[in-house]
Formats: C-alpha cells, structure tokens, sequence
C-alpha cells in the first residue's frame, strides 16, 4: 500500500513542478506577448496575433508532440528532456492564453485614465505604472484564477510526451488489477486546487478596497 | 499681455474639420465660458490646449511663450509636452479620479511624483513630501472635503468626486484651469455644489475656461462668453451680450432652442 501512495506522490511532485514553472515564465511571457498583439506596428502586430491563433487554435496534446519532436526533425537538434519540452509547450500555450487576458483587461480601462494622468504631467510610464497596473490586475484576477486552475488539470497532458506525471504512475497499477489508485488521484488535485482557491480568493479580497 | 493666446488653431479627424482657424486670448484672472451644441468643437478645443489632441494648424502662446507651434515638429516632443501641459489643468466630464487611491492620494500623486524630478529632492525630500500633502488638504478643505480625505472615489458621490477632480487640477497651480462640461455627467441635486466651487474661483480669480451647457451659471460667473457652431468661434463678447441679447442669428437660434428645452 505504501509503495503505491509514495509513487503517487512522487507522480503529483512533477505536476506541481510542471505547474509552478509555467506559472512562474508564462506570467511574465504573457505581457509581452500583450505588447506585441497592442503594438502599433502592424506586421509585428498581426504576426504575434497569429502566434496567438495557432497556440489557442490547436490542442496542447498536439503541441507537446510538436515541441518535443520538432527541433530533431526539422533542425537535427533533437530536445535534450521531455521535461524541457514539456516546460516549454505550456509555457508557451499559456502564455498565449494570459496575453489575451491581459489584452482584455489593459483594453477594458477606460481612455480617460489615461488622459487625467497625462494632464497631470506623468509620463507614459508613471500612468502605467502608478495609475493603470493596479486596474488592470484587478480586473484580470477572476479570469487568470480560472486559467491556472485549469493549468493545474492540463498538466496531466504531459504524460503523452512520456512524463511520469501521477495519472501515468496510476495508470501502472491498473495493468496489476488495480483500479483505486487511478482514481484517488483526484484527491490529489482537489487538495491542491482547494488551496489554491484559498490563496487567489484572498488576492481577490485584498483588492477589495476599490472599484474599477 | 494676456495669459493665453490661441491663433489659427485648426484640427481635423479623418475628414471632418472639428475646429477651423479658432483665435482668441484670455487675460490673468478671466473666466472665459465656451458655449455651443454638442459637435461644435468646444471640447476638441480645449483638449486641443491641454495636448490631449494635437492640432493641425496654429499657435498656443502662454504668458508670451510660444508652448506650441504647428509648423514646428520640436512642439511635439513627449518631454516638451509633458512641461507645457502643466501650465493647463484639466477637469473632465466624467472627473476620472483613479479609483485605487483616496481622495487625499488623487490630489497629491502627481506632485510627489513631479517633486522626484527636483534636484533639491534627495536632500529635502520629507520637507517636500509634506508641503505637497499640507496643501492638497488645504485644497480639498477649500472644496468643502477636509472630512473625505480617505475616502475612495466609489465611497462619494458625484459631486464630491468632481471636487476631487477640481481640487486634483488646482493642486499643480495650473496658470489656466479648463473644464469640460463638469457638471453634465451629474445628477440634478448635485451639480449646485460644483458650480458653487467654481463660482468660489471666479471670485478668486482663478483664470478658468468654462467649457458648459449651463447657460444662467455662465451668464453669472463668465468675463466673457464664447459661441461656438460647427468648428468656428460665431459669436464673443461679455455675457450680457452673447447670451443676454446675442447679435448672431445662430446664437439666437441655439438659445432659443435652449430655453425652449426647458432650461433656464
């Protein structure tokens, strides 16, 4: 009993990685794609829109397979762990999705914010930073707390690349006659996403104090 | 010499001419109301003088500096504009206070951040940091909001909230203070009390253009009046004359329409 609760464990330790890795490259990620989907140049723009469409347009199992496979294929460099690749396509499919958010919520803040900062004699900058930012986290909080909830799901996905994340190690035990193990990993999941729902639901309230 | 002089000022959208070769001058110490239904321009052009539009053609002279020259690109740098705006204040329509600081905090951003730029800051910065926060509540005070000031916007009304605005724009001691239809996003009941705060300028001599649907408060508080109709300046002069008794037939006929609207 023991041996499998442990492989259990040892399973969900590489979803937590998985999802804390993204989190950490495609937060970031994201707001630079935002930039480049707001810029004013319009190659660039419509470029990086595309980008967009292809990520969100194709499923992340298919992405995995391309990321890993791809750079051996087409380039003779073949990708030196699956974990790598694996980073690397939610990394970049997220980040594809929080640029959208982010796009909404920069989009949603009303022009004369903007303006009444400018009028007071801020630079571009300070508005963003000081007047904008604050708006704009608070308006996309409801929308990313969603996305990373379903970050936590989606790396089960890795398992397609050969990542023995925890519903592969489960799996395992099937072919021995065992079933519960499959399905007690759903405990795992709620655990963790009941403690996430904790943590988002009191940045939600911390920005409680105005209204946008 | 007057504070403000605006010469051939013209600005375009696509197509539509919005203002045409609009000149005028304001002394120290004038209140000047821009009158005119909605499309006549008045409020492209006094976004034009506070650089929140750039006009096509034309000059804005400040206290006898040119601060902005059509026909010379340097005009339009972002730092130079960033200078020039300040000798404007702004007061909106809709107020946009940012909703994440207090009232206190609306009226004071600005001037901290301003105050980093000085170079005695590093060496005088409590000293500085709190002369900026004793005048913004003197300000707020004078608005009748000394008991607001930790108050964020949504926890005040409309009127509080554009007094805010006000107190906001006068805390950078703007040699022209602009107003953009400042009551027109109130309810009835509130605009009285920000009228009455800008009746309090006038009084002091606060030099202040008045863009404004409200005809008998203009009449009251105005040095001058200016109708505005289909991006040109129709008709000017003192109150008396352009809403008492206006020599234009398109000023009359706008009045007419006015008061036959049940206003008053």
């Amino acid at each position: 009993m023991n041996i499998y609760i442990s492989s259990l464990f040892e399973g969900f330790w590489l979803n937590i990685k998985l999802f804390v890795l993204t989190l950490a490259m495609a937060i970031p990620l994201g707001l630079v794609i935002t930039f480049g989907s707001m810029a004013k140049f319009r190659p660039l723009k419509w470029l990086v829109r595309t980008f967009v469409w292809i990520i969100r347009g194709t499923p992340l199992m298919l992405q995995l397979f391309v990321v890993l496979y791809a750079p051996g294929l087409l380039f003779g460099v073949p990708m030196k762990s699956r974990m790598t690749a694996a980073i690397v396509a939610f990394v970049v499919n997220y980040a594809a999705y929080f640029s959208e958010i982010y796009r909404g919520g920069i989009e949603s803040i009303p022009k004369g914010q903007y303006e009444a900062g400018a009028v007071l004699g801020m630079t571009r900058s300070q508005v963003f930073f000081k007047v904008i930012l604050l708006q704009v986290i608070k308006r996309i909080v409801p929308p990313m707390s969603n996305e990373i909830i379903t970050l936590t799901k989606d790396t089960a996905l890795a398992r397609v690349i050969g990542i023995a994340e925890i519903i592969m190690c489960a799996e395992r035990f099937t072919k021995q006659g065992l079933i519960w193990p499959l399905f007690s990993t759903g405990l795992f999941f709620l655990a963790f996403n009941g403690v996430l729902t904790i943590v988002l639901g009191w940045i939600e309230r911390r920005l409680d104090y105005f209204k946008v | 010499m007057p504070i403000l002089e605006v010469r051939n000022i013209s600005k375009r959208f696509g197509d539509t001419e919005v203002i045409r070769d609009i000149s005028f001058s304001l002394e120290k110490g004038e209140t000047l109301s821009i009158i005119g239904s909605s499309g006549s321009g008045k409020t492209t052009l006094l976004r034009c003088l506070n650089f929140l539009e750039t006009p096509d053609n034309g000059t804005i002279t400040v206290n006898g500096e040119v601060i902005f020259d059509a026909s010379d690109p340097a005009s339009r740098s972002e730092k130079g504009i960033r200078e020039k705006r300040l000798h404007f204040g702004m007061v909106f329509q809709s107020f946009n206070l940012f909703p994440q600081y207090t009232a206190l905090q609306n009226v004071t951003l600005a001037g901290l951040l301003l105050a980093k730029e000085r170079p005695d800051y590093r060496a005088r910065k409590n000293e500085i940091r709190e002369e900026i926060i004793n005048n913004a509540k003197a300000i707020l005070d004078s608005v009748g909001l000394s008991s607001k000031l930790d108050h964020y916007p949504h926890q005040l009304s409309g009127g509080q909230q554009q007094r805010v605005a006000i107190a906001r724009a006068l805390a950078l001691k703007p040699d022209i203070l602009c107003f953009d239809e400042p009551t027109s996003a109130l309810d009835p009941e509130l605009t009285g009390e920000v009228l009455r705060v800008i009746r309090e300028l006038a009084e002091r001599e606060t030099t202040m253009i008045i863009v404004t649907h409200e005809m008998s408060f203009a009449r009251q508080v105005s040095d001058n009046v200016m109708f505005m109709d289909d991006g040109v300046i129709v008709e000017y002069g003192p109150p008396e004359q352009v809403i008492g008794n206006p020599r234009e037939e398109r000023t009359k006929r706008f009045l007419e329409r006015y008061f036959e609207n049940g206003n008053s």
